[in-house]
């Protein structure tokens, strides 16, 4: 069995690699929520974050578009409700919502053949159907990085795009060199999701993360 | 180890033997003596035959002991697999260095065969010889004019070097080197891959002088790692086409992970390809353009290709094409234009695709041609249209009022147009160091059409179709891009 790091654990050891996450709270009771959104504008996004949750979204552990302090707190309740024995320790993580019209999808997988690769591709909730996904060997250089943006078959989904910018490709290119970083350098890692990647105003955002270590080994 | 001396004894053998050589010519051993003494090798050639009998009227020995110390470097074994460890021990005894191994009865046959295959190559490394195979078709030397193979056919000499996993793709290949004319260095089948195996084989080609592409057919890998770091070795030395068969592997991937499924292992083998500057082809015609076009174009330096000709719709196929590459179909430069307006009358496209919108003349072809191929701001250029005069001239040759009516003359007339439009494109192409290609489904329709038959003679290739040019040109321009992304050339490189 592989083990798992929560959200909020897998994106404290993304973002040493140089990950872009958006600042965010993780909060253990629904009266915290108050002073997590001071000096933040709404609209939020809550998600239920814990030791052992894999798939959030199908078991309804995210909601997106909360506004007011009040429907915060209600959502956060909701969630730290839901939560099973199985899920470990749990929290409610709280940041502001990020927009943005583009979501993609990166990782690293280690293939049985070929060991650890980087993956990027189209992400969203039909990502699966388009399947529009490039692949390397970790580690790769930058040539590589900006040749798997190059790859996509949707690849005129990095220029401007109903009225948003084109997607800064050097700040894309980064976030894939930093993923080879990791992939090469975490001991025992079985798999990296960084998924969504959305792009807002052009930059891209990690906004979730999940980081899986094979039963060998992997930090403690 | 093996070593250079080995792929000699392999490619370029002084002498050769078969053994196992049999009278019944639906037997291996009767096809390989058959193909070797048929395709002009000039070594010396023997034959062993338990009976002694007279194969193809040439005398056999009993076993390999009776040949002179040092008068063959190669053999080729059609025994039984349990006769073969005593043939390699003979072999050995006699100074052969290399063995292609076509027997079966081996590892593709259950696991005694695998322990009779582990036992051959632990031998083989006892007696410093190479093996190839077993469970292999043969080999294709040109160099050597050697034709060591139990299958058809023996291809024109040039600088392809193709090694396969399966055999029958070596025939594929070589059936399109035939029929284009572009021509083969070395073509080898591995069978089981006991001991050696298709990067053993690139690297050689790699660093072979009769050889400038290697061309591959693959089916399982192991070690994924050792591969793409030995793959993109022998790609820093000359262009690699890859075609690949089966799943690499079907291990399963981490369940928690949404990437892990979406990186299949088909998308994994594409990746590393890219990576490692291999070019990855998805049918044995496409993988056969490709290394047909490396092995006879100059490499493009950027993308900006130019595409004339004579008839409008299929610039608009090509334009399509195009749109899927990385290549570029710029407007056309200002003082081509212009240069351009000078030659062709009025309504020609004035724009690239450049159509010439039937307003060729005997000379304008070749003026254009000129002025494109050549122009500073043109990296390729595709020509299509070629062939359609000496096709109405073929059409009326063998029609009813042939010679009369002053058809033999218009005929001959046709025929040299359109050989002479074909030479002016690649004479270009050589005086400007750059690919120019020639496209038409004449290739395929009527090899000897005129214009695909000077193409032929000049040793380059009729593409079959102008989509088909494109991408073999992109897999080019793809390999500039990857060489320069390791900066300028060094002493290295």
């Amino acid at each position: 069995m592989s083990r798992i790091l929560s959200e909020s654990d897998s994106k404290e050891l993304l973002v040493k690699y140089g990950i872009p996450f958006l600042p965010e709270v993780l909060i253990s009771q629904a009266d915290q929520a108050e002073a997590a959104l001071v000096g933040t504008t709404g609209p939020y996004a809550v998600k239920l974050c814990g030791q052992n949750i894999s798939h959030k979204s199908e078991r309804g552990l995210v909601r997106l578009g909360i506004n007011g302090v009040d429907a915060v707190k209600h959502a956060c309740q909701e969630l730290l409700d839901a939560a099973r024995p199985e899920d470990g320790a749990t929290g409610a993580l709280v940041a502001p919502m990020a927009i943005g019209l583009r979501e993609f999808i990166a990782g690293v997988s280690v293939d049985p053949i070929f060991g650890p690769t980087i993956v990027f591709g189209v992400g969203g909730v039909l990502a699966e159907a388009i399947a529009d996904v490039t692949v390397r060997l970790a580690p790769i250089r930058r040539h590589d990085a900006m040749d798997m943006l190059g790859s996509l078959r949707s690849r005129s989904l990095l220029e401007t795009f109903r009225g948003e910018p084109a997607v800064d490709l050097e700040a894309l290119a980064d976030l894939l060199c930093s993923l080879s970083d990791a992939a090469i350098s975490i001991d025992g890692l079985e798999s990296i999701d960084v998924n969504p990647v959305m792009i807002v105003n052009g930059a891209p955002v990690a906004l979730d993360a999940l980081v899986a270590f094979s039963s060998t080994g992997g930090e403690s | 180890m093996i070593s250079p001396d080995h792929f000699r004894a392999l490619f370029d053998p002084r002498g050769i033997v078969v053994a196992g050589a049999s009278t019944h010519p639906g037997k291996f051993g009767f096809v390989a003596l058959h193909n070797i003494l048929s395709c002009g090798y000039k070594g010396e050639v023997f034959a062993t035959n338990r009976e002694r009998a007279e194969v193809l009227g040439r005398l056999t020995v009993a076993d390999l002991t009776e040949i002179p110390h040092g008068k063959a470097d190669l053999v080729f074994v059609c025994t039984p697999a349990t006769s073969n460890p005593e043939v390699l021990r003979q072999a050995a005894s006699v100074g052969i260095k290399a063995a292609f191994i076509a027997s079966a009865g081996y590892g593709e046959s259950g696991e005694a065969g695998l322990e009779l295959q582990m036992e051959l190559v632990s031998l083989a490394n006892e007696l410093d010889m190479m093996i190839v195979g077993p469970n292999g078709q043969g080999l294709v030397s040109t160099p050597s004019s050697l034709c060591a193979q139990i299958v058809a056919p023996y291809p024109p000499s040039g600088s392809i070097g193709i090694a396969s996993q399966s055999g029958n793709f070596v025939s594929s290949f070589m059936n399109l080197s035939r029929q284009s004319g572009v021509g083969i260095s070395r073509a080898i089948s591995i069978g089981n891959a006991a001991q050696v195996g298709i990067l053993d084989m690139l690297e050689y080609f790699a660093d072979d002088p009769k050889t400038s592409v290697g061309l591959v057919y693959v089916e399982g890998i192991t070690d994924g790692r050792e591969f793409a770091h030995r793959l993109e070795n022998v790609c820093r030395q000359i262009p690699v086409v890859i075609l690949k068969g089966g799943a690499s592997g079907l291990g399963a991937r981490a369940a928690a992970s949404h990437t892990g499924s979406l990186a299949t292992d088909d998308r994994v083998f594409t990746g590393v390809c890219r990576q490692v500057g291999a070019t990855r082809a998805s049918s044995v015609a496409e993988a056969f353009d490709i290394a047909a076009a490396f092995a006879t174009l100059p490499a493009p330096r950027g993308p900006r290709l130019a595409v004339v000709t004579t008839v409008g719709g299929w610039g608009v196929l090509a334009a399509d094409a195009v749109s899927t590459t990385n290549l570029k179909l710029d407007e056309l430069p200002a003082d081509l234009r212009n240069t351009l307006d000078g030659l062709l009358p009025p309504r020609w496209s004035r724009n690239n695709p450049i159509d010439l919108a039937g307003g060729e003349t005997k000379d304008t072809v070749p003026a254009v041609l000129n002025a494109v191929v050549g122009h500073e701001e043109i990296d390729a250029t595709l020509v299509l249209g070629m062939g359609i005069q000496s096709n109405q001239g073929r059409l009326e040759r063998e029609g009813p009022f042939y010679p009369d009516h002053g058809l033999e003359r218009i005929v001959a007339f046709h025929d040299r147009q359109d050989s002479r439009y074909a030479e002016v494109a690649l004479a270009a192409s050589v005086a400007a160091d750059k690919p120019v290609l020639i496209a038409s489904e004449l290739a395929i329709g009527d090899p000897n059409n005129a214009a695909v038959a000077a193409v032929r003679s000049t040793g380059h290739y009729c593409f079959a179709s102008a989509e088909r040019a494109i991408f073999a040109l992109n897999s080019l321009y793809e390999r500039t891009v990857w060489l320069d992304s390791f900066g300028p050339p060094n002493i290295e490189r």
